[in-house]
């Protein structure tokens, strides 16, 4: 489903270049959950916004559906690490903006959008503003908002990190059941390991500034997963060990910061 | 609402006492009853000239908001446009447009023109920065947002920016109404022949201090009025403004 080659993007800027990526070779296989890891700084907002067609590589080749990248499209939705819902709208009007934006009528999208806010625990709240929700419930509006238009590709960029521990635990649990029952090819980057071991099939980790996939692990522990007492509590502690060890690990080729 | 009640009560008690104890004279300084007195000694004068100056004012400011709000959105249009202008249009916000009052006599006349230009002159340009500041502001999120759903310029500018704009309007909009009043009664001391400001520059003439301060109650009241409405209007369309500023 997606497919990037040899992808490198620099940044020019006043006080040099900035080399955010470079040489990246990946592939996410259609319904496939990639969770992205690396430090701040490593080029991993950077990546999602070449997979939105935000930005463009200055080398290398991005493919989403066996097509180029030059432009966002319809069946890829974004997910910021801010909720940016739109204060004057209300809840259900923000879930329903992608529709308009796209020109489509509202009415025929409506019932699946209240379906949507139902499912993520906000089904009596589809008349307010988003002031009057808790950052955790404006986040799962915007994931309900990333999912109306039924993408085929789901890129999440931080999209918890904002949030207090049991927000974000919750969430992650919602995001896995979303992405259970309706599949999208999913690209979501974060910080935290456990996140990434709970929700993805497959772990890139990049390596610090300028970013390379320095390793990428499978996490082969079967769903639905939990963060508390389960069965498989031996194969999340070697998982997150490994990237642990990935993550720290100075002894990797890449050039040292001293400032 | 008790509180700034209770401070104005006690603001009018304190100088109502210092007329009394100190025996001041009431063309010095008029004590609250001969104000009162002066109101009802000729209401319906009073109550014309208050409509006289309420009509000027309301009439420059429509068009100074009108004006404002057409010059902003079409500054910031275009980046390279706004970019060229608004230092100038900062400039020229720090003339003291009060100044011309007597320039406007020269070429309109004595009429309501002069007043209503110079009130126009004097909102329109906080309207105008303020518009434009409020347009520029988009946060960078929602303007990803936007361009990751391929939003057309037209989405992106009425469905994003616009609104988002909308609080700082008010700002403006606030700044404007309260800059509207003082305008027309500049103009109207400058070509005394109809308004508050007339009332006052009659009164002086003839050193009948409590009408001059009847028109000041009559223009404080008008003043207030005029910018709690807006208030009103502001809690009333954005309910989510504070939400933000916050
Ligand atoms: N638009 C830009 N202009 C200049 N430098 C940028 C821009 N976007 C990102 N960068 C730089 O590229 C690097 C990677 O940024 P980013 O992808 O946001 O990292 P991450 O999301 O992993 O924290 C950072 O050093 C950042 O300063
Ligand atoms: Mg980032």
């Amino acid at each position: 489903m997606i497919e990037l080659a040899g992808v490198s993007r620099t940044f020019r800027t006043r006080s040099g270049d900035i080399e955010a990526l470079r040489g990246i070779d990946l592939t996410v296989a259609e319904g496939e959950f990639l969770a992205v890891i690396g430090r701040s700084g490593c080029g991993k907002s950077t990546l999602l916004r070449l997979l939105a067609g935000l930005l463009p590589p200055t080398d290398g080749t991005v493919l989403v559906g066996g097509t180029a990248v030059t432009r966002p499209r319809r069946d890829v939705a974004l997910m910021f690490q801010r909720p940016a819902l739109l204060p004057w709208r209300s809840v259900l009007a923000n879930v329903l903006l992608p529709v308009e934006m796209h020109g489509g009528r509202r009415a025929p999208h409506r019932e699946r959008a209240c379906q949507l806010l139902d499912a993520v625990g906000l089904a009596g709240f589809h008349k307010r503003l988003p002031h009057e929700l808790s950052g955790g419930m404006q986040q799962r509006v915007a994931l309900c908002r990333a999912l109306i238009q039924q993408p085929k590709v789901l890129l999440m960029d931080e999209p918890f990190s904002a949030l207090d521990a049991l927000t974000r635990e919750e969430l992650a649990g919602q995001l896995q059941q979303v992405h259970m029952d309706v599949k999208p090819t999913t690209v979501f980057v974060t910080h935290s390991i456990q996140e990434a071991v709970l929700l993805a099939d497959r772990v890139a980790v990049l390596s610090e500034r300028p970013g390379r996939v320095r390793h990428v692990l499978t996490v082969d522990i079967p769903r639905p997963r939990s963060f508390g007492r389960n069965a498989h509590l031996a194969d999340v502690a070697t998982c997150v060990a490994e990237l642990t060890d990935l993550l720290h690990d100075t002894d990797a080729p890449t050039p040292m910061h001293i400032t | 609402m008790a509180l700034p009640a209770a401070g104005a009560t006690a603001a009018v008690g304190l100088w109502w006492g210092t007329t009394v104890i100190f025996g001041i004279r009431s063309f010095f300084l008029p004590a609250p009853p001969d104000i009162i007195a002066s109101f009802r000694a000729q209401p319906a004068y009073l109550l014309r000239e208050t409509w006289a100056t309420l009509t000027e004012t309301l009439l420059g400011f429509g068009i100074g908001v009108a004006a404002g709000l057409a010059i902003a959105m079409m500054l910031t249009a275009w980046r390279a446009v706004e970019r060229a202008t608004f230092p100038l249009l900062v400039a020229l916000n720090s003339i003291p447009k009060v100044a011309v009052a007597p320039l406007l006599v020269v070429w309109l006349g004595y009429g309501p023109k002069p007043k209503i230009v110079l009130v126009v002159l004097i909102c329109f340009f906080p309207i105008v920065v303020s518009t434009v500041a409020g347009l520029t502001s988009t946060p960078a999120d929602l303007g990803e947002l936007a361009r990751s759903l391929s939003a057309s310029w037209w989405q992106g500018y009425f469905k994003v920016r616009l609104p988002w704009a909308l609080p700082q309007v008010f700002v403006g909009l606030k700044l404007g109404v309260s800059l509207a009043v003082i305008g027309a009664v500049v103009a109207e001391i400058s070509s005394p022949n109809q308004g508050l400001g007339a009332v006052i520059v009659l009164s002086g003439s003839s050193l009948d201090t409590p009408l001059a301060f009847a028109a000041i109650v009559l223009l404080a009241l008008l003043s207030i009025v005029l910018f709690y409405l807006i208030v009103a209007l502001e809690r009333l369309l954005l309910p989510w403004a504070r939400a933000i500023s916050a």
